[in-house]
């Protein structure tokens, strides 16, 4: 069985068709990746994935556990988390505090120490910004505690949403390499992203998404080598 | 007050820190002794000060709701009018009901907190200008309620004849156990409401505050704690409402018109929003001065625009910002390295998309 499977979801905004049937699934231990240009919906699978655009129709299920229709912090409680596009840190709070509210469902203590102490071997940098207001880092640090921040409800799967946005080439290359770290100890993580070159050369699988459908799906080699993909995503004539 | 004055409640500093400590300590006491120390025009300043004290409390209410929720709401006034007329109702001459003044307080004080809640849920989902929009609405609308409602409220001709609260035997019957008994529930309600922020609903009023979404998406419920804020904040507008009623003796719809829920919020804003040293500068600045300053009273309204223009060009944050504000100023206006501000506002940037 899938650790996350989605099927033939729709989601709206009102009268607007975001997602059309989308179906995906996610196995456990895997690095996903779901690519995709402005608009095709990447966001919007990974929120209602999330609970916070609820799907109108289909169905997410956690290891076969339906949650299509729990509130997010239900979902969050049954082990899904995201770093939001945009990483959207809360700025006026320390790293710490911002760390700690990403541990906001755990109860135990011991617990929340040992992810704490996780994270932060994993981003020393944020170690050293520890007592720092969010919104004084910089690109690549406030990418990091968004990660971090998911990271802290020890996750069964981590979304997360195009992680190298507006980032310079070398973070983009620091932040992949903390993605395949988290990968190799073990997290499950469902990538979404505009940058193809970058999230089909680490993922296991991709799924290329087209104004709300899912037009294309194979391994990462395939997918990098498939034509459709060359010409629309890596910019190749 | 002075400047150092001012900064020393957001500054780490030990020292100040004990010096404000040392202050708060003999003004505390100041104000404890004043009733009992005969001086000239001493009920008015025995009046003027629990008044003050009231708009503290109230303060202290919407606080909860805009400072720690995030929420603004500006009908405030609905949950002061339910704590007073719960009280006149049920402790006036006008149903014959004369129930004890310690009953109706927490009585008073929940039904407005049942409010906060029924009235939220229908607003659970607007944010920012359209729950302003709404909730004033609610305000208006409980006037007119209390004015309409004849066989409840005895309309505009309001209830009269409220008993006085007695205590162990002893009648409320003078000014200076108001002003006791508003101190008292002024120095809870504080007491409370900062333990309350540090705790675990309050870091989640933090969170939600920042940014709803990613609060949702960290695991907290944000439904949950948005009615949570409106309880809270109209179980401490009922107290006000439930002792006012019963000071002043009589009630009438005019006392919870808007200006009500304007003044509770400006005095918010004054103090610094989120801020609780802020909202008792901020009713010492809108109740107390203009009292104190009657004699000039065609001149209040200018006065307080005047003072309201000037707070916006050099304090925005309020007199005494919260110390989350301050460092959010910290950043935009006086921040450590141009260098630093850069991140934080790409990142801003990058929320919009």
């Amino acid at each position: 069985m899938a650790l996350l499977e989605v099927r033939d979801i729709h989601t709206y905004y009102g009268n607007i068709h975001a997602l059309n049937g989308i179906s995906l699934s996610v196995e456990k231990g895997e690095i996903v990746t779901l690519i995709g240009g402005n608009g095709a919906g990447k966001s919007t699978a990974l929120n209602t994935i999330c609970g916070i655009t609820p799907a109108r129709s289909g169905s997410v299920l956690l290891s076969g556990k339906e949650i299509t229709k729990m509130p997010p912090h239900k979902i969050v409680e049954q082990g899904i988390t995201q770093a939001p596009e945009g990483r959207r840190i809360f700025s006026r709070l320390t790293v710490r505090e911002n760390l700690e509210m990403g541990a906001y469902t755990q109860k135990d203590k011991d617990k929340i120490r040992q992810s704490l102490e996780q994270v932060f071997e994993i981003f020393p940098r944020l170690k050293e910004r520890e007592r720092q207001p969010g919104g004084t880092l910089s690109g690549g640090e406030q990418q990091m505690l968004a990660i971090g921040r998911a990271m802290m409800a020890n996750p069964r799967i981590l979304l997360l949403d195009e992680p190298s946005m507006g980032l310079a080439p070398i973070l983009v290359q620091e932040i992949y390499a903390i993605i395949e770290r988290l990968h190799g100890q073990g997290t499950t993580i469902l990538l979404v992203e505009q940058n193809a070159q970058m999230a089909l050369s680490i993922c296991s699988r991709g799924y290329v998404l087209q104004t709300g459908e899912i037009v294309l799906s194979g391994s990462g080699e395939e997918l990098l080598a498939n034509e459709m993909v060359r010409k629309a995503y890596l910019g190749e004539n | 007050m002075n400047t150092t004055l001012l900064k020393c409640f957001g500054t780490d500093n030990p020292i100040m820190k004990w010096v404000v400590r040392v202050l708060a300590g003999m003004l505390i006491v100041a104000l404890l002794a004043m009733p009992q120390i005969p001086f000239a025009q001493q009920a008015l300043w025995v009046r003027v000060i629990g008044y003050t004290g009231l708009y503290i409390i109230l303060g202290i209410g919407l606080n909860v709701i805009l400072g720690f929720g995030g929420l603004l709401h500006l009908g405030f006034v609905t949950f002061y009018a339910i704590g007073a007329y719960t009280y006149a109702i049920l402790a006036s001459d006008f149903f014959g009901y004369h129930l004890s003044f310690w009953l109706v307080l927490p009585l008073g004080a929940l039904l407005a907190a049942f409010a906060g809640v029924l009235l939220g849920v229908p607003v659970l989902r607007t944010r920012g200008d359209y729950l302003a929009i709404v909730t004033l609405a609610f305000g208006e609308i409980t006037r007119i309620l209390i004015t309409n409602l004849r066989s409840l409220t005895n309309g505009s001709q309001g209830l009269i004849g409220i008993d006085d609260p007695v205590f162990f035997g002893r009648t409320f019957d003078s000014g200076k156990y108001y002003y006791y008994l508003i101190f008292i529930f002024a120095l809870l309600v504080i007491f409370i409401t900062s333990r309350l922020r540090k705790s675990r609903i309050g870091r989640a009023w933090n969170a939600m505050r920042e940014d709803e979404d990613v609060a949702r998406m960290t695991g907290i419920n944000t439904s949950y704690y948005k009615l949570l804020a409106f309880a809270v904040g109209g179980f401490i507008g009922g107290l006000a409402g439930v002792i006012f009623a019963a000071w002043q003796g009589s009630i009438f719809p005019d006392n919870f018109n808007i200006f009500v829920s304007v003044n509770v919020l400006c005095l918010i804003i004054i103090g610094g929003v989120g801020s609780i040293p802020g909202v008792i500068v901020g009713a010492l600045a809108l109740i107390a001065l203009p009292d104190i300053l009657r004699q000039f009273a065609e001149y209040r309204l200018l006065l307080f625009g005047l003072l309201l223009v000037v707070m916006m060009i050099l304090r925005p944050a309020g007199f005494l910002p919260s110390k989350r504000l301050q460092i959010e100023l910290g950043q935009t206006r006086a921040g450590p390295t141009p260098e630093k501000i850069e991140p934080a506002n790409s990142s801003t940037g990058g929320n919009a998309s």
